[in-house]
């Protein structure tokens, strides 16, 4: 919007703009001042052309990336997912129709990896928001050291996937891990934390909430800050406590930032593939020997890479697609809804 | 003024998109590079070749020096070696450069799990290297693994897994089990079952804290592997439910899974690692590369305790090839580089490094293992017991998808078992469910 208003003021506000000290905008200037017809013409066209042109050209990038490695594979998985294609012989397709897809809904497998996806992204990410709304909270007030704080809390999701995976998959391993270990203490029997079914569940999300809550605090922080004072004041004012200003000041001023980040986490949560992966160790991929925290991803990750039916991988592909639309929908109209209501 | 500044940037945006989407264009086509020296081939004049040899894991090349010593002896070749740990991650990778005709390695390795799939459906792709080299070299059954039915060898074999039984005499002596390993090999010879009866044993007098045997799995995959028909048969039919060596190697890891013999631990686990360095199993069904695994993972602690005895049956597990793909620059030179680093002599010197086993017969009377591994292993005639192995080893019938369905039933099927409490019929059930949907039925 701002380039092209730009652009139309273009002549006035460059002559106004370049006071004798800009020799090459002052000649500029001075050329379209007085039009000698021909090349002035040319040469305005030129600077038309380039004004209209040039926001497009800058924003090209991302739109040819864009295309060529989301846009181009996305309309080739749909593709293959209408036919029967293996990894090991992709030129020969057949087609299957909708074949790949009603196998999916046939599968108890697809319903149990969905299952799964649903509850370890509910486990990960409500008590993580939560932790996080509490955490900024904290963080908000003066605090000695407040850099510190927030940079520390920053530090997990700095840490890759696969570090903080291999560490808590060594806390929870079953013989001799840490966690069994604190537990045994309280009398509690070493848990097999891989292969029980709430309990991978259970580990597997809290790698994903100790990654992300940090990440989310900061988010929050940044929205609290806006948040004007003098709310808070006439708050105090009426007498409302910590908690109350909490309660009716921060939260209803957080709300569009809290459906951000719910947003962000759920879709996070739909794709969930590197925690599941790595924890599950060798053939990880089939997230236990009951697939107990086989997640979308991964059975999709099962299906194309590790056994080669890349027609169904591809099904279920567009079948997250399709979910993660869902989502956006059901987003979008709560989101109305929330803001229509004060 | 802001305006003058944004004009100027126009030509300026132009030349940076330019330059991006040149840019991505040349590292699209650009995959794999060649030509230029390289940093492992240690300098050297223009005109210089460079190969890539595309492994996983750790094959030993260049542990072993090889990659030197070729290019000592070739001075126009400079080698690099493109490592992919895991295998999982190497294959679709390789597979899918196969198909696009690009990207591939000069020399490709393809492990005995994936052969068949890549014999079947990527033959095209490959350089017919039984025209190059003199197939006699090979042990039979190996070089029939790669070859397809109309007599093209995609891949020239490079080590092979023969079966000994791995075990810790202090531990054995413990529990009052024989400890010399030629009487071991005579109480079980013949069966896997007598393995695992022997483990009943030990469980008896158990030292506190040790089981008989690392996992129920690895009882599986060796008795699997001594069987001449497993998933597929002859004719590459599916078969592994009426095979009758599935079903004998199942009922053995049953009968361990349930008889509480086994420390439960997953391979290739870090667990199964620690396992190892705490010496909290006895014994360990022992292809012969796993020979360096324990002298690695079991460290100091385990010097001079463990044995090798002969397994019950002949069996093979694990082993990979060298192909050459046609899509290589240098076809020539990569043949002549994947001929010797499987000829005979090459891979005796792997051998003395790493222990990984020749699928050369004539390398075997050469073969000498490092004197510390002898030595950790209480002086057992390692080269005698696996060469012994290797040449009574079954032709088997592979198939495409031996892999997946192999993993169906060892860590969907006994692990249900093994780790979740489930009866044998449940694992067994549980496993025929997952290989109908690996099959896609």
């Amino acid at each position: 919007m701002t380039s092209s208003h730009e652009a139309l003021a273009h002549p006035a506000s460059s002559a106004e703009a370049a006071p004798g000290n800009q020799p090459g905008a002052a000649r500029g200037a001075h050329g379209r001042g007085t039009p000698p017809k021909g090349t002035a013409s040319w040469r305005s066209r030129l600077y038309r052309w380039d004004m209209k042109a040039s926001p497009y050209v800058l924003i090209a990038p991302f739109f040819v990336v864009f295309g060529a490695f989301s846009l181009v594979p996305l309309l080739y998985t749909a593709w293959y997912s209408l036919h029967h294609v293996q990894l090991s012989a992709l030129d020969h397709q057949t087609w299957a129709g909708l074949g790949n897809y009603t196998n999916l809904l046939s599968s108890e497998f697809f319903w149990n990896a969905l299952q799964n996806t649903f509850s370890i992204g509910v486990i990960s990410t409500v008590p993580q928001l939560l932790a996080a709304l509490w955490l900024a909270h904290l963080l908000n007030y003066r605090l000695r050291g407040s850099t510190a704080w927030r940079v520390v809390m920053l530090t997990p999701y700095a840490t890759s996937v696969a570090a903080a995976t291999l560490v808590f998959t060594l806390l929870y391993s079953w013989d001799g891990g840490m966690i069994n270990w604190l537990l045994h203490f309280v009398g509690v029997d070493p848990v097999n934390w891989r292969e029980s079914d709430w309990g991978s569940q259970f580990a597997v999300s809290s790698i994903v909430i100790w990654r992300w809550t940090g990440y989310n605090a900061l988010i929050y922080l940044a929205a609290m800050q806006a948040i004007p004072s003098d709310l808070y004041e006439s708050a105090a004012l009426d007498g409302a406590g910590r908690r109350q200003q909490f309660r009716h000041v921060t939260v209803p001023m957080l709300r569009p930032t809290i459906l951000f980040t719910v947003i962000v986490s759920t879709i996070g949560a739909t794709q969930l593939f590197g925690e599941p992966l790595l924890f599950g160790g060798v053939s990880g991929s089939k997230g236990g020997s009951e697939h107990q925290y086989q997640t979308l991803g991964l059975y999709m990750y099962d299906q194309g890479w590790i056994i080669g039916n890349l027609g169904k991988a591809s099904a279920i592909a567009w079948s997250m697609f399709l979910i993660l639309v869902i989502v956006a929908v059901v987003n979008m109209l709560l989101s109305r809804r929330l803001r229509k209501s004060p | 003024m802001r305006t003058s500044t944004r004009r100027s940037h126009g030509p300026v945006a132009f030349a940076a998109v330019a330059a991006l989407t040149t840019g991505l264009l040349a590292g699209c086509a650009n995959d794999s590079d060649d030509g230029s020296p390289d940093a492992t081939g240690g300098g050297g004049g223009k005109g210089r070749i460079t190969l890539t040899v595309g492994t996983f894991g750790v094959f030993g090349y260049q542990q072993a020096g090889l990659y030197d010593e070729y290019m000592k002896l070739h001075p126009d070749i400079a080698i690099k070696e493109n490592v992919t740990t895991r295998t999982d991650v190497y294959w679709p990778k390789v597979l899918t450069r196969l198909q696009a005709g690009s990207g591939t390695d000069d020399i490709q390795a393809i492990e005995v799990g994936n052969i068949t799939e890549a014999v079947q459906t990527q033959a095209a792709k490959f350089v017919d290297l039984g025209k190059e080299a003199d197939k006699s070299q090979w042990l039979d059954w190996k070089l029939a693994q790669a070859t397809t039915k109309d007599g093209k060898t995609i891949g020239l074999g490079t080590d092979i897994g023969p079966m000994a039984v791995c075990y810790r005499k202090d531990l054995f002596r413990k529990a009052g089990l024989e400890t010399d390993r030629t009487k071991l090999a005579e109480q079980w010879k013949g069966d896997w079952a007598k393995y695992v009866d022997l483990g009943k044993q030990y469980m008896k007098k158990a030292p506190k804290g040790t089981k008989f045997m690392d996992s129920a799995a690895s009882v599986y995959n060796a008795a699997v592997g001594g069987a001449s028909e497993r998933y597929y048969d002859k004719d590459g039919n599916v078969v592994w439910d009426k095979s009758e060596g599935v079903k004998k190697a199942w009922d053995v890891a049953m009968t361990a899974a349930t008889s509480d013999m086994s420390a439960k631990l997953k391979q290739f686990d870090p667990t199964w690692d620690q396992g190892f360095a705490n010496g909290t199993f006895a014994t360990i069904a022992c292809p012969a590369w796993m020979i360096g695994y324990i002298e690695q993972k079991s460290g100091d602690s385990g010097k001079g305790k463990w044995d090798v005895a002969a397994a019950p049956t002949a069996a093979n597990w694990g082993g990979s090839f060298l192909g050459v793909p046609t899509a290589s620059r240098h076809q020539k030179e990569a043949i002549a580089l994947a001929k010797w680093l499987t000829a005979p002599e090459q891979q005796a010197k792997v051998f003395a490094k790493q222990a990984s086993f020749p699928s050369t017969p004539s390398a075997y009377p050469s073969l000498k293992p490092q004197a510390d591994t002898t030595a950790y292993f209480s002086d057992a005639p390692l080269t005698q017991i696996f060469s012994d192995s290797a040449k009574t080893i079954p032709a088997q019938y592979l198939g495409p998808k031996d892999k997946p369905i192999d993993s169906a039933i060892a860590d969907v099927g006994i692990l249900q078992v093994e780790q979740k409490g489930k009866t044998p019929a449940q694992g067994w059930e549980a496993a025929a469910k997952e290989i109908k949907d690996v099959l896609g039925q």
